[in-house]
């Protein structure tokens, strides 16, 4: 049975691509996430062809980018940055403000977002993959442990191994020290999170910390960073149902033409 | 010196000199297009400002052949030494043009290569650079006779000026300039004043003539009115559209910081507010379709001048007010060609890199309510630490103070490593669309 899809979001991020549909009420109705494909247009045009067919006879849906490689999706009605598609998308979730923090492959974001849903003040990483999905992910695959099992392994020890590097290359060389002395990966991984989410709340204290505190992006699935993010900031976390989509579901509302939630 | 002896310099000088007069003549007679669908077409004075650079380094190439060279920071006094005849080269000044012609990697290598760390401030690196290995985009600079630094920029010019005076082997007057966190004190002013009345006769001995007062004087008041009408020209951009934006003023400020004290200047930039004046009075805007306006904070980004501007614009956006541009004019009150010494004391006292962080902050209120703003960009500049230190308080309070949205937008003034356009494209968007355009 076809699915009334209105609008879609599509969020071509650096490690996953994630498409969202809309109803007319602003509900995400469908969506597909996959790899991302060196082949950006190729990958995109087979999004929306699946898109097509489970939204069979809609016709052409309006459709807005975002992520980093929404200048290769030709066939967008507007391409918009993260920034906004992730606050939009969050703050139909949620329908209020705060803080929003968002780690994606390749970089963070921190987003006051106001009570009306608009975006107040950001901050992001600097140039370098610090504090990002990448940092743990490198990491991940330096210790031979599956990248959806990491946040586990780290909250299964209280020992924590200080990693003081905040560089994903050094860190990973420092790592490679570390096992070389004996350390544990348990807390390796600890100390990794750590590091990563000191990162993140040096950007959150440069934004202003408005509760509540909440989470999206692919990096959000990781239980050890929200319990982190708590344990630093002393600030209650809250996640979406799906925090990997808030980007592509942001851009689909957009898409739908929304300024506030219905 | 007979006719003889002053014709290998005086004949390339001569037809050097016309060479640049037919070009601007044909720059002038050809219709401006404009570079980009979203901004005005380029100010009609441009031929004019590309023969004065041009001019000046063409003088500068064959000065050490009949005149005597100072090599000078950019907030050096230099009134006493265009008194004195120097033919006056800045180095920071060919750096950014090194930025802006792309040279600078290549030429910055050449430092880092002698041992010269990245860290080290990029202006340096260049000027360094080109020092240890001759590469210049200007064909040549002339050797110092003498350099003057002044520490009211930075305490990089410290270090970096005595590598030059090393190097060339000349002596170096340094002009210490005491930090002003809030007010001068008089003893400042005095201490300052000092320190220019002992430099007079080192710069006489290397000139070779003593100080004409009535030279001074002149030369003082061709920098106040050559900075006066800068000033005037960026009060401009008060208006709506404004007529030029700070890239436009990047580019037109070559002449207010290296050919101050000269009399062409006066008349250059006399003509450059008739021409802003005329765009006013047609409703002509840098920025054809501008929504919003931006404050602009630190140095250029000399080498993506372009890029910027035209990414901005396409998103009718013009950055119309900088505190960078503005430090060229805003010393204009200080100065007074009847106390040289004395109000050059003042003067040289009072850049803004030489005053606390909350003078800058008080600027950047004063001018989001001349001017208008909906913003502030804020760059933060790897190589210049002077200038960026307290950025992120000076944003942070913009924001909640004022409620002045702000970016800190990392890069280099002069370093392209240090630039990543991915990155300062998608915070750059972001900010924009926070804006509501």
């Amino acid at each position: 049975m076809a699915i009334d899809i209105r609008a879609l979001g599509i969020d071509v991020g650096s490690t996953t691509v994630k498409i969202v549909g809309v109803d007319a009420a602003g509900n995400a109705v469908w969506h597909f996430i996959d790899q991302a494909d060196p082949r950006v247009e190729d990958q995109v045009d087979e999004f929306l062809a699946r898109a097509r067919e489970v939204a069979n006879g809609n016709g052409a849906l309006p459709l807005v980018a975002t992520g980093y490689g929404r200048g290769l999706v030709h066939q967008a009605t507007r391409k918009i940055t993260e920034i906004t598609c992730h606050a939009r998308g969050i703050y139909r979730e949620f329908r209020h403000g705060g803080t929003l923090v968002d780690i994606g492959g390749q970089d963070s974001k921190v987003i006051g977002i106001g009570p009306q849903g608009d975006v107040i003040d950001f901050a992001m990483n600097d140039k370098c993959a610090a504090g990002t999905g990448r940092f743990l992910e490198n990491s991940a695959r330096r210790l031979r442990v599956p990248l959806e099992d990491m946040g586990a392994v780290a909250l299964s020890t209280t020992e924590e191994v200080v990693i003081s590097s905040t560089c994903t290359v050094f860190a990973e060389s420092e790592i490679i020290s570390l096992i070389a002395h004996g350390a544990a990966v348990g807390p390796i991984l600890r100390g990794l999170h750590r590091s990563l989410i000191k990162r993140i709340v040096a950007m959150v204290r440069s934004v202003g910390l408005v509760p509540p505190l909440m989470l999206s992006g692919g990096v959000a699935r990781n239980p050890a960073i929200s319990r982190m993010l708590e344990e630093e900031t002393e600030v209650r976390v809250i996640l979406p149902r799906e925090p990997q989509l808030m980007g592509a579901y942001g851009a689909a509302l957009l898409a739908l033409g929304m300024t506030a939630p219905a | 010196m007979s006719l003889v002896d002053s014709l290998p310099y005086q004949v390339p000088l001569t037809f050097g000199r016309a060479a640049l007069r037919v070009n601007r003549w044909r720059a002038e007679r050809a219709a401006p297009r404009s570079k980009s669908e979203h901004l005005a077409p380029p100010l009609k004075i441009s031929p004019r400002t590309k023969e004065l650079i041009a001019r000046h380094y063409l003088e500068g190439r064959y000065a050490n052949r009949h005149r005597k060279v100072a090599w000078v920071t950019s907030g050096a006094p230099v009134e006493l030494l265009k008194a004195l005849d120097f033919y006056v080269l800045y180095p920071e000044n060919h750096a950014a043009l090194c930025g802006t012609a792309r040279a600078v990697e290549e030429i910055a290598t050449e430092a880092e290569h002698a041992g010269y760390s990245r860290d080290v401030c990029s202006y340096a690196r260049t000027d360094i650079g080109a020092m240890l290995s001759g590469k210049t985009p200007v064909g040549r600079l002339p050797k110092p006779d003498l350099l003057l630094a002044c520490t009211n920029i930075c305490q990089t010019v410290l270090f970096w000026y005595r590598v030059l005076a090393h190097h060339f082997r000349v002596p170096l007057i340094v002009i210490d300039t005491p930090f002003i966190y809030t007010e001068a004190t008089e003893h400042a002013v005095k201490f300052v004043q000092r320190q220019l009345e002992d430099a007079i006769p080192l710069a006489e001995r290397v000139a070779g003539k003593r100080l004409d007062e009535r030279r001074l004087k002149e030369t003082t008041r061709l920098s106040k009115q050559a900075s006066e009408l800068w000033l005037e020209i960026m009060a401009r951009g008060k208006q709506r559209p404004a007529p030029i934006s700070v890239f436009d003023q990047f580019i037109q400020m070559a002449p207010i910081v290296e050919m101050r004290g000269d009399a062409f200047t006066v008349d250059f930039y006399a003509a450059m507010l008739k021409e802003v004046d005329e765009r006013i009075a047609r409703g002509i805007g840098a920025v054809k379709d501008e929504k919003k306006r931006l404050l602009w904070d630190n140095l250029p980004i000399w080498y993506r001048l372009r890029y910027l501007g035209e990414f901005l614009a396409a998103r009718g956006v013009a950055i119309v007010a900088s505190t960078y541009t503005n430090a060229w004019g805003e010393l204009a009150p200080f100065i007074d060609p009847e106390r040289p010494l004395a109000s050059g004391a003042r003067t040289y006292l009072h850049p803004i890199l030489n005053r606390g962080t909350g003078y800058k902050l008080a600027t950047m209120q004063r001018m989001v309510a001349e001017f208008q703003l909906d913003g502030a960009i804020l760059h933060s500049d790897r190589s210049c630490k002077p200038y960026s230190i307290g950025q992120i308080d000076q944003r942070d309070r913009l924001l909640r103070e004022h409620n002045v949205p702000a970016l800190l937008l990392e890069a280099d003034h002069n370093d392209p490593r240090a630039f990543s356009e991915e990155q300062v494209a998608n915070r750059l968007e972001a900010f924009v669309e926070m804006l509501g355009v």
